[in-house]
């Protein structure tokens, strides 16, 4: 039996015996006691952020990068409500956090007090788990709970609400080891059956595909992986979130399959007689029409979360498991299969319509990515949302040596930068590209001063094109170029039926340039495809962190493109 | 095929759990029909009968949704298994003329319900009868009084002992 302490005391305690030593933290009154807590531990780093956001996709990014748990403290009301994004982006994409908000005086709850929201309530359907504090000699077991269930299973946020008085009560002051929680036991075996049975489907296929997503990046099963994908013979395509499961430039790896997925994937997955998925959700942006979704396929899916399984896509053989465990037991079986003939079918695809950009004239997203590729040998890419971020998915190539960062599931716009903060604070040694558009750079570029102040030194490339880009290219295409809200330029004097740039369009704002350097880091403005490399290699040089402008062609596409709810099979090529 | 389904639900007996599983219900556009909940024999344990109407997949995605929620212990699929369901309801007729009395008593003798309080032109029924039965004692109710008020608990549901003097869920619907 530990001493009895404050509750302050048994929350620092929790994060030394969780082995946390970096907390992303942001003041306000009901979190000043476990703040001054901090202040006595140098073990601990705390990360000040600008805005609570900043500090939830920072806290990301890092739990992404290191594998570790990210966790958070931010005060009541304004502060819980701020960080509400990123649980319900962590939650989307799986990334393990624990989240304590302080909370009114457990008298005060309920009274509309100075600061005080109903934050478990609001969080609940966007976490994994949500919970007040209630009673001091609960606070040991409850903060055992949040990191078990953040990292278990298949990860998510969990959210602790943590009442002022209960961080100065004196309680109990043991942390539990472990927890057994009763409504909470995460899968931790394989269905051998089920799992046979969906191998010999996969074995008596003449045309198998596997297609995989971030389950395998989460489970770190990526080298099993290669092996199976290795002895099988089988292609390969990802999800977003799959991709760099194995090398991209592996012969057997095809590309992304999804809306904005390579030609030949899309083609593989309609044309598959067998499709193996593992650690996927189907979601509507790789299933397009479910109707038509791998019409020819028997489906095989390996996911860890019950309730992944036969939701969107009604699938032949569902099998509840760790994609680690999984891929281990599949290993045991597999054997080379015949699948030449169809690799080359693929290829043929592939040739007739490669993933390739117009190189005729000025600097195009792929230059700029592909120079990205060449300049670092390793290191994290990291992605904000939008057009950037699909050509990224597209043109990023990946081995073991580089891991790919982006918000998949929730398409949080302002994710990129804060994230790939996290992610250098969690690896200092690595490099940190982040690859961000002109419009979700500013919706955190607050956080330029907690990079500086935290030695971050990322490298942050914009590709500019003065517009909200994504939305654009559907109005471009779909809404007669009726570019209503997504021009960054746009004043109130320009005229209202704008369809596109003209000779006397307003100028940009800012000049990110100049905002780079009024913090203190280095702003770099590249407007020509000469001028990639000496920019890269300069930023490579910096010891601060770096902002390229990348100038690129104002209403230049993602394609292959598949237009929301229709086939993926039928894409919009040029 | 689009049918009612009756669950049974062990949940953590704690502030907010049936704010959290009613909320899964509404956030995700299953359709609620009707929701108990009471403590158990453990009183850290509290158990909800819930009915929805949906159809075979989004039943099945309801059951792991639930089962997904860390505060929720067990869910039992009572549709098909033998089990006793009971409703509580509560009919107040009133503006009673003495014949109406006289018939409301008879109707509360065919139907085995108590008369459980009378005014100068009220009679108040006590009912504890299937969903199925209550539905139609108040459809006769409505057949032949004007004014009535109506309070229905919901059903509540236990898995049978012996299987013969249960019904299943299928014989309480509506």
């Amino acid at each position: 039996m530990a001493m009895d302490m404050t509750g302050r005391k048994l929350f620092v305690k929790a994060l030394l015996e969780e082995g946390v030593d970096t907390v992303f933290g942001y003041p306000g009154g009901m979190v000043t006691d476990i703040l001054d807590e901090l202040y006595k531990h140098e073990e601990i780093d705390l990360v000040l952020p600008r805005h609570e956001q900043g500090l939830v996709h920072e806290a990301e990014g890092y739990a992404r990068a290191t594998g570790k748990t990210g966790v958070c403290i931010v005060t009541s009301g304004p502060g819980a409500t701020n960080i509400i994004t990123g649980l319900a982006d962590a939650h989307y994409d799986s990334i393990p956090l624990v989240c304590i908000t302080g909370q009114v005086p457990l008298n005060l709850i309920g009274n509309d007090a100075f600061q005080e929201v109903d934050i478990v309530g609001m969080a609940s359907s966007i976490t994994k788990y949500s919970v007040t504090v209630r009673d001091r000699k609960d606070l040991g077991k409850i903060l055992k709970m949040a990191f078990y269930i953040a990292r278990s299973g298949k990860p998510g946020p969990v959210l602790v609400d943590l009442p002022k008085d209960i961080q100065t009560a004196v309680g109990p002051g043991d942390y539990p080891e472990s927890v057994s929680i009763r409504g909470y036991k995460p899968n931790e075996s394989v269905h051998i059956g089920q799992l046979k049975k969906g191998y010999k489907l996969l074995k008596s296929a003449q045309r198998p595909l596997f297609l995989i997503g971030g389950g395998v990046n989460i489970a770190k099963a990526n080298e099993k992986l290669l092996k199976l994908v290795e002895k099988t013979k089988i292609p390969m395509v990802t999800t977003v979130m799959g991709k760099g499961a194995i090398p991209t430039d592996h012969p057997y790896y095809i590309g992304n399959s999804g809306m904005h997925g390579r030609y030949a994937a899309n083609i593989a997955v309609g044309q598959c007689d067998v499709l193996f998925s593992i650690g996927t959700r189907f979601n509507d942006r790789i299933t397009g029409d479910l109707n038509e979704f791998a019409p020819k396929a028997q489906i095989v899916h390996v996911d860890i979360d019950t309730a992944s399984i036969s939701r969107n896509v009604v699938v032949d053989v569902p099998i509840v498991a760790d994609a680690n465990l999984a891929l281990e037991k599949l290993l045991e079986w597999a054997e080379p299969q015949n699948t030449q003939e169809w690799l080359e079918q693929i290829q043929e695809w592939d040739k007739e319509n490669p993933l390739e950009m117009r190189r005729d004239k000025g600097m195009t997203p792929q230059m700029i990515l592909e120079q990205i590729n060449q300049q670092f040998e390793e290191g994290i890419i990291v992605t904000d949302v939008g057009q950037h971020q699909m050509w990224a998915s597209q043109y990023i190539e990946l081995n073991e040596k580089k891991q790919f960062i982006t918000s998949g599931g929730l398409g949080t716009m302002g994710f990129g930068f804060p994230a790939a903060i996290g992610a250098k604070i969690g690896c200092p040694e690595k490099p940190v590209v982040c690859i961000s558009g002109d419009g979700g750079m500013q919706m955190n570029i607050q956080e330029l001063a907690t990079a500086m102040a935290q030695g971050a030194n990322v490298i942050v490339c914009i590709f500019n094109n003065y517009y909200l880009g994504m939305v654009r290219q559907m109005q471009q295409l779909f809404y007669g170029k009726r570019y209503e809200a997504t021009c960054l330029r746009s004043r109130k004097s320009c005229p209202k039926d704008c369809k596109g740039p003209s000779g006397n369009c307003p100028p940009y704002e800012p000049d990110f340039v100049k905002l780079a350097e009024s913090y203190g880091a280095c702003g770099i403005r590249v407007a020509k495809e000469s001028e990639i490399v000496p920019a890269l290699e300069q930023a490579k040089q910096c010891s601060t962190p770096v902002l390229i402008e990348f100038m690129i062609a104002t209403e230049e596409i993602v394609l292959p493109m598949v237009k929301g709810g229709n086939p993926m099979t039928e894409m919009i090529l040029k | 095929m689009m049918k009612n389904r009756w669950i049974a639900l062990y949940v953590e007996n704690q502030v907010g759990v049936l704010a959290k599983v009613s909320g899964l219900f509404s956030g995700k556009s299953y359709n609620l029909q009707s929701l108990t909940v009471g403590t158990t024999e453990d009183e850290t344990v509290s158990r909800m009968t819930i009915c929805v109407t949906s159809d075979d997949v989004t039943f099945e995605q309801i059951k792991k949704q639930l089962n997904r929620m860390v505060e929720v212990i067990k869910v039992i699929d009572l549709t098909d298994m033998p089990i006793h369901m009971k409703e509580i309801l509560f009919a107040k007729v009133k503006n009673c003329s003495v014949e109406d009395k006289a018939e409301l008593f008879q109707i509360a003798q065919v139907f085995h319900v108590e008369v459980s309080d009378i005014g100068k032109d009220s009679v108040l029924l006590e009912c504890k009868m299937t969903e199925r039965r209550n539905n139609e004692l108040i459809d006769l109710l409505r057949s032949k009084f004007k004014q009535i008020e109506i309070v229905r608990g919901g059903a509540v549901a236990i898995e049978s002992i012996s299987t013969s003097c249960a019904g299943r869920a299928e014989y309480f619907r509506k």
